[in-house]
């Protein structure tokens, strides 16, 4: 299943693992600010809501 | 029907709504089908063996690093001249993932670099330039993040953004400069630069291409609506402070 | 204009100014680099070129917060903003000031020090020559980025890495200057490289700077 990656099986793994690993981050911090703040611009907005 | 109505926030939140699923759709696509290619359907390249693999992330991370900034400086100018708040917060909200893919050029770059050059880090004038271009994305997150008026950061970070460009660009040549005639040409850059690429990499690496562009639209647009969020939280929370 | 640059130049000079304080940090890099590198003057001769030049661009960057701090926090600033001379101007004369009290001494000592560090005799002329040609444009954009953070508290250390990145072009140009003087190569291209800069950055970044201050000043 795995190629034939030779003596640069550590070169070419590590630069997979940390690209995906950082676009995992940068996706996955986007995505939780996003409904985060979602989150509490809803709960303000329904308390203005309810005031009036 | 100009682009200029997407300066309003609501119309750009609603038109982010609809065009961020298509966007994620399209990364996850070409990006999963361009990698899963690359990574195993294609043949080892005779100079530089399997390392030639690490091409399909990081000449697409590279190229993005650059263009983020390029988007980031178009974005500056329509606020600085125009006004409007959505293309400041583009900007802003573009700067990590900028930022992120740059360091995943850099970190490739060195990697791929390290069994071709035999050390961990090389000062080669493309690996160094992307260096420095880190330091302009730190720079500019930073002074967002210092100043707190909304519209001062804005108008700040858009004249860094400017002249932070043209030193970038500066850079660019002095450090090819500065380089020149103490080391080889990487074979590791040539790729792609001079020799045309074998179609066998081609194809998986213009999917990947697209892919990383794909992701990018679709992070940039929900990063840019949750920062048109946060301000009206910020207006709305003011206003129940005055209240 | 030249009665704000006078009153700059007093202001640097006096006690609690901060003047010499670029000299002695510079001694003090001269110092310190050969005391972490090691004592072999064959390396050492190498690596001066770099030293001295990375030293005077640190040194220039201690005293620049200085150049808008204290007027903006006395008010004074604003005052400048809205006197007869244009903020261009204003901007310009302070850069000068600066460049007066900072990079024009730490290129006339650079000599004494480039002895600590075995520069090769050849190279003590573009020495003198690149830090001449080439701190004013650490001046210059160092104001830019004074101007940016004049209204950050403690914006010391962001106001480095903003102009840090800013400084390379000028860096790599003027330390290559005394690196190919020194053994004799030929100069032409990095110094007239490193003069462009600083004459294009003198032209156009007062410009920007002023635009800064007038965002900080609202």
């Amino acid at each position: 299943m795995m190629p034939e990656l030779g003596k640069y099986a550590g070169a070419v793994l590590s630069s997979y693992a940390v690209a995906l690993g950082l676009l995992a981050v940068i996706v996955g911090l986007s995505l939780w600010r996003a409904a985060r703040v979602k989150r509490a611009l809803d709960a303000v907005e329904a308390r203005q809501e309810g005031k009036r | 029907m100009s682009i200029w109505e997407y300066a309003n926030p609501k119309k750009f939140a609603e038109t982010a709504a609809k065009v961020q699923p298509f966007a994620w759709a399209l990364a996850g696509l070409t990006l999963g089908v361009g990698l899963v290619w690359g990574f195993f359907f294609t043949p080892d390249d005779y100079k530089q063996g399997s390392t030639v693999k690490i091409i399909f992330i990081h000449v697409p991370a590279a190229m993005m690093a650059v263009n983020v900034w390029g988007m980031m400086l178009v974005t500056s100018l329509v606020w600085l001249i125009r006004r409007h708040h959505v293309s400041a917060l583009a900007a802003r909200a573009a700067a990590p993932v900028g930022m992120v893919f740059t360091l995943i050029a850099l970190a490739t770059g060195a990697l791929w670099g390290q069994p071709m050059w035999g050390t961990w880090w090389e000062w080669d004038p493309r690996l160094t330039s992307f260096l420095i271009l880190f330091l302009f994305y730190l720079g500019y997150i930073a002074l967002w993040a210092a100043v707190e008026d909304p519209d001062t950061a804005a108008d700040l970070t858009s004249v860094l953004c400017m002249v932070g460009s043209v030193f970038a660009a500066l850079s660019r040549y002095a450090v090819k400069f500065w380089n020149q005639g103490l080391h080889q040409d990487s074979t590791i850059l040539k790729v792609g630069e001079k020799d045309p690429l074998d179609p066998a990499y081609y194809q998986p690496l213009v999917l990947c291409l697209i892919g990383f562009v794909a992701l990018f639209v679709a992070l940039v647009l929900l990063r840019t609506v949750t920062e048109i969020r946060l301000r009206r939280l910020a207006v709305l929370a003011a206003r129940e402070r005055l209240a | 204009m030249i009665a704000l640059l006078l009153r700059d130049l007093r202001l640097s000079v006096r006690s609690g100014g901060g003047f010499g304080l670029g000299l002695a940090f510079f001694l003090l890099v001269a110092v310190l680099v050969p005391l972490g590198v090691g004592p072999q003057s064959a390396t050492l001769a190498v690596i001066a070129p770099g030293i001295l030049w990375v030293g005077a661009l640190l040194a220039c960057l201690l005293s620049l917060d200085r150049i808008f701090a204290l007027d903006f926090e006395d008010g004074s600033l604003d005052l400048l903003a809205t006197a007869p001379i244009p903020l261009e101007g204003v901007v310009a004369v302070k850069s000068l000031a600066h460049w007066l009290v900072t990079g024009l001494p730490l290129t006339l000592a650079a000599p004494v020090l480039a002895v600590l560090l075995n520069l090769p005799a050849a190279g003590y002329g573009w020495l003198v020559l690149s830090l001449l040609l080439g701190t004013p444009a650490l001046s210059v954009i160092g104001t830019f980025g004074a101007a940016l953070v004049v209204g950050i508290k403690r914006g010391g250390l962001l106001l480095s890495l903003l102009v840090l990145p800013l400084y390379v072009p000028t860096l790599i140009f003027g330390a290559e200057v005394v690196k190919r003087g020194a053994i004799g190569m030929a100069v032409e291209v990095p110094l007239l490289l490193l003069a462009g800069i600083t004459l294009g950055a003198a032209a156009l970044l007062p410009f920007a700077s002023a635009l800064v201050l007038r965002i900080n000043l609202r």
